[in-house]
């Protein structure tokens, strides 16, 4: 890697000799080639949220196919496909995968890329530490995959129970890599929670009020605010267990006394919240698909919001739900079989707002779409079943059964899954510039129906009738055998259909230039070019409506219908498709726009921790390594300023009276991040000086 | 993924620093809430904090609490040093005042007492640390290892975690120590001092709950 | 359960609104400080006298404890760092996770105990 390459001061304007001063003991600052080293180095929060798309998308080819290993061996009685062993390590990584690796990432990439583009900003408020969240996401990924080679993945079920998870019943490393691996992804989930909520609350266009915000920035936000305070929860939890594997401590040491309900209570005060992590912002996406496809503002916002706070507060009351059965005492039982039934109410209200925006819509049922009213509907059905755990006595009946995991798929699967495909049909076009097929779409989301409420339905039954979950076979003659088959059919349905969606992708590429607006959408990021330009927008915008550029594209008659005007402006330069039907594009300088330069610190410091804890399990000398790493790292990251001053740009407020403190946790001069976003618009005056009225 | 199709045009920059007051000592100018960022984001993080001491401080509390039959070694509780403990708490609670005079002193940009404070507040830090080194090798002579019993694991880990936090916080003191030294700290940037304090101050508040909860409260 | 965020989100925005009203917050004089350094030094104080008198004190020793410690750590949140001060965000950002911390894991050391 060229650390070292030097590059000439740019010219300034004036004419002037640019005094480059070197950055305080760093690395010359990478350059913002488009090569795919500007990757590795990128702080553009629309690159990371490509990337953590991207990368999540390959977890779960790879979740994927420990499913399909899993659903080979139970495809018959008695099934001989998988050791039993390696059947529990499949599973264990599948459904971590799943949740860590795959739904949180994905959402966190929607979250990175369209969280600054919805609301009005040019990025987020940290950038680098945006990257360092991705970095660090990434290698706790890869660690935890590594298990495989080394030794055999963790076993003993993505919520890891105590006892069972101790040195005595789990002696390999895999269960070590799983707590490692689970506390690196947590970094980046903490650290980019604390990013976008500062984000969303610091970095809002002029006029974007909080109940002006899109319902998928509101539940991105509720969101981060649940990982804020779930992630320690966990870290504690894992924590201790990590102390007792490998320090000999006695936190889960039943014979020295101890008690494993603290585990699950650790885990599941982390779990439940963890699971509206999962699913919130999910239902943010549906709730900007759907109004753009019934042509219809959303049904009761302001509920919408309240609803997905509601959610965010009541989820930390009923975490014992998971425990019915562990022998928690009889009051907290009805305690939280009540709390449990209650959470229903407000994610009902969701459920038929949506209903509600369809409700006489002019719909079009494109692949987003079907998506999203597929969310509506399975997740319905999956919260039913969860309404059905609640009753205590009927869930001492299902729980680890066959019927719980057809709970958890339903939300998971048909209301994350299907959420975050409605977002990949919905933004593409946005992203890449071009749509994916919607013939081949609507391909994949059949067969994705098909092949998922035929996996999942009939476990339901199996579960009713007692199969046990996590157990590697299942004689014959107990009445399953036909219903397994059918959901091991219906798992390779979902597999099929995922190729579908690969194919879409690789071929999208040759589609027609989609245009900055091809949905004719409501929220900000439509108004930009598509891919937006670095900086989002040419022109900062005032925002002056919920659904602002929807009313900039929009007017009412007198009976209120929505009457589309003759011009309009888009927010920057825009290609010639979208210039049709009124678009003006602003005419503005836009090389007054500061960004943030690129840095390597984010991907040195995040390397740093896969090491320390290679070092933790096999030599101290790894651990010092990663630890220096991290050390230098930290100070390199605060001794460099957030703007390069090489860039081509003076930068005054970079000289040597004003470095920001190595070690703040708040890395100094991220603030600095200028433009949009930053309140009362005073930075951006120069910008829209031009862009005035070109038509 | 079709990831490279988005072709990042170069970033357009140029000399536009007068137009642009980016700062540090007007961090509250530009952001929606006139709040700054960087303290924004310390806040948040210690709420999150809380969650994790709160663990912490709930395992110990359940474990110490609990008759373990034949319980292997001393119970905890027998061997604290009250008169000790008591003088180290009090160290850490006057290191918030001098953290606290240190940074009113760079708001006035007296940097001399700033610094002669930071440092100050380092030391005392320091001297805590020490107290608890001490501690934790007066317990373990006295046959209370980490692994001893399941209390000395709840105890050991609970005030080993808040340790690790007075030491990241010395590290920054003296780094905020060294800036100052060297120019770096001047008093439009008094906000990184701030923060840092915040950080600082949560760490003592973490103490005063400890000492409370697990010394001076009797099982 | 604790502040809830609608009402963070209204502050917010009352905040954009009088943002201007934030600047320039006179922080307390450095006397003040002292003050409050002595009341926690006799605080502190108090609450090692107390481990002397434990058998006198009796049933009042836990909550005169405790109540000493809130003081304390009200003290210096709020003229320490500043929240007496300062945003009412931040406030309710932090009592937020001071508040759910409290919750969760009383009810969670309880159910060991009682229920
Ligand atoms: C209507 C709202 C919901 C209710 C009332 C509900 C209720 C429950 C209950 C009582 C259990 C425990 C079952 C048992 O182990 O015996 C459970 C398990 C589970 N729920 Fe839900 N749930 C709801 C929504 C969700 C959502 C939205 C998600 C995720 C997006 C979710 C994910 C899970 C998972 C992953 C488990 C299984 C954990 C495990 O044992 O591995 N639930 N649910
Ligand atoms: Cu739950």
């Amino acid at each position: 890697m060229a650390l070292t390459e030097e590059r000439p001061p740019l010219e300034l304007t004036s004419g002037e000799e640019a005094v480059v001063r070197k950055p305080l003991g760093v690395f010359t600052r990478p350059s913002d080639s488009p090569g795919w080293r500007s990757w590795l180095t990128t702080v553009d929060h629309k690159k990371i949220g490509i990337m953590y798309g991207a990368t999540a998308m390959a977890f779960f080819a790879l979740g994927g196919l420990e499913a399909l290993l899993i659903r080979a061996q139970l495809a018959q009685p008695n099934g001989q496909v998988l050791d039993p062993q390696v059947y529990n390590q499949l599973f264990t990584m599948h459904g971590t995968t799943m949740v860590f690796l795959v739904i949180m990432p994905m959402l966190a990439g929607f979250a990175n890329y369209l969280i600054p583009l919805m609301i009005g900003a040019r990025d987020v408020a940290y950038p680098r530490l945006n990257a360092f969240s991705y970095w660090v996401f990434l290698f706790g990924g890869l660690f935890l995959y590594s298990s495989f080679f080394l030794g055999g993945a963790p076993d003993s079920g993505w919520f890891n129970y105590a006892p069972q998870s101790g040195v005595a019943y789990s002696p390999g490393h895999g269960i070590d890599f799983w707590v490692l691996g689970l506390q690196i992804t947590g970094i980046a989930s903490l650290v980019g929670a604390v990013n976008l909520i500062v984000t969303c609350l610091n970095m809002r266009a002029p006029g974007m009020t909080l109940l002006r915000m899109p319902v998928f920035v509101w539940m991105a936000l509720v969101a981060q605010f649940l990982l804020l305070f779930a992630i320690p929860v966990i870290t504690v939890a894992l924590f201790l267990l990590m102390f007792d594997r490998l320090y000999g401590a006695n936190f889960f040491v039943v014979e020295a006394g101890a008690d494993p309900l603290l585990w699950q209570h650790l885990f599941w005060i982390f779990g439940h919240p963890e699971v509206y992590i999962l699913i919130l912002p999910a239902f943010g996406i549906v709730s900007d698909v759907i109004p753009t496809f019934s042509r219809k503002p959303l049904f009761g916002y302001p509920f919408m919001v309240f609803s997905g706070i509601a959610i965010g507060f009541m989820g930390w009351g009923v975490w014992a739900h998971h425990m019915f059965a562990s022998g928690v005492g009889p009051v907290s039982v009805a305690a939280f079989s009540l709390s449990t039934m209650f959470i229903a109410v407000p994610t009902g209200v969701k459920i038929f707002n949506w209903i509600g925006t369809l409700w006489r819509g002019k719909l079009s049922f494109t692949v987003a779409m079907l998506f999203a009213v597929g969310l509506v509907s399975q997740f319905t059905i999956g919260g039913l079943s969860g309404v059905m755990h609640s009753v205590a006595p009927h869930d001492t009946q299902q729980t680890d059964t066959y019927f719980v995991v057809a709970h958890f798929h339903y939300v998971l699967f048909g209301g994350s899954m299907f959420g975050i495909f409605s977002g990949i049909y919905y933004w593409w076009p946005k992203i890449f510039g071009h749509k994916l097929s919607e013939r081949i779409g609507k391909v994949h989301f059949w067969l994705m129906f098909a092949g998922f409420n035929l996996t999942f339905g009939p476990m339901h039954i199996v579960g009713l009738q007692g199969m046990p979950r996590r157990t590697a076979t299942y004689p014959e003659g107990m009445g399953w055998d036909l219903m397994n088959l059918l959901e091991t059919i219906g798992s390779f349905l979902i597999a099929l259909s995922f190729l579908v969606w690969v194919y879409n992708v690789v071929r999208s590429r040759k589609n027609p230039h989609a245009g900055a607006d091809p949905w004719d959408g409501r929220t900000l990021e439509w108004a930009t070019s598509s891919p937006p330009p670095v900086h989002n927008f040419d022109v900062e915008p005032t925002v002056g409506h919920l659904d602002e550029w929807w009313h900039r594209k929009y007017d009412e008659d007198e009976s209120g219908r929505p009457v589309r005007r003759e011009h309009y402006e888009f927010l920057s330069a825009v290609d010639e498709v979208s210039l049709g039907r009124g678009g003006r594009e602003p005419q503005v300088d836009t090389s007054s726009i500061h960004l943030p330069s690129p840095s390597y610190w984010p991907i040195v410091i995040a390397l740093g921790l896969p090491l320390i804890s290679y070092g933790l399990l096999y030599t101290y000398w790894l651990s010092a390594l990663g630890g220096i790493m991290v050390v230098g790292g930290v100070v390199g990251l605060g001794l460099e300023p957030s703007v390069d001053p090489e860039a081509g740009h003076d930068d005054h407020g970079h000289d040597d009276g004003h470095g920001p403190g190595p070690g703040t946790d708040a890395t100094g001069e991220e603030a600095e991040l200028v433009g949009v976003g930053a309140g009362d618009g005073a930075t951006a005056s120069g910008d829209r000086a031009g862009s005035g009225e070109r038509a | 993924m079709s990831v490279s199709e988005q072709t990042a045009p170069p970033e357009v920059v140029a000399d536009r620093a007068d137009h642009v007051p980016h700062d540090a000592a007007a961090p509250a100018h530009h952001t929606s809430t006139g709040l700054s960022n960087e303290k924004l984001g310390m806040w948040l993080f210690l709420g999150s904090e809380c969650l994790l001491f709160g663990g912490l401080i709930s395992a110990f509390l359940l474990y110490r609490s609990k008759d373990v039959e034949g319980m292997v070694g001393p119970a905890v509780g027998d061997l604290y040093d009250i008169p000790f403990t008591s003088v180290s708490s009090f160290v850490l609670l006057m290191s918030s005042l001098t953290m606290v005079l240190s940074l009113s002193a760079i708001q006035r940009a007296d940097h001399r007492r700033a610094r002669t404070w930071l440092l100050t507040t380092a030391m005392l830090g320091a001297t805590f640390i020490a107290g608890q080194v001490y501690e934790f090798t007066s317990f373990v002579r006295e046959g209370l290892g980490y692994t001893t019993n399941l209390q000395s694991s709840a105890f050991y880990t609970l005030t080993g975690f808040h340790g690790v936090h007075v030491t990241i916080g010395i590290l920054m003191l003296v780094s905020l120590f060294v800036m100052s030294l060297r120019g770096r700290l001047p008093a439009e940037r008094s906000e990184t001092v701030e923060i840092v304090g915040l950080y600082w101050h949560f760490v003592d508040i973490i103490w005063i709950i400890i000492f409370t909860l697990v010394y001076l409260i009797p099982a | 359960m604790s502040v809830s965020d609608e009402t963070l989100a209204r502050e917010a925005q009352a905040e954009h609104d009088a943002q201007t009203e934030h600047e320039g917050h006179d922080h307390p004089s450095d006397r003040s400080y002292v003050g409050i350094a002595l009341i926690l030094a006799v605080l502190t104080a108090l609450e090692v006298a107390s481990f002397y008198v434990e058998d006198q004190l009796g049933a009042l020793l836990v909550p005169a404890l405790v109540i000493m410690m809130i003081v304390k750590f009200v003290l210096v949140v709020a003229w320490f760092m500043h929240l007496r001060f300062d945003s009412n965000l931040f406030t309710r950002v932090f009592v937020s996770g001071l508040v759910l911390a409290v919750g969760v894991y009383a009810a969670t050391l309880t159910t060991f105990r009682f229920w």
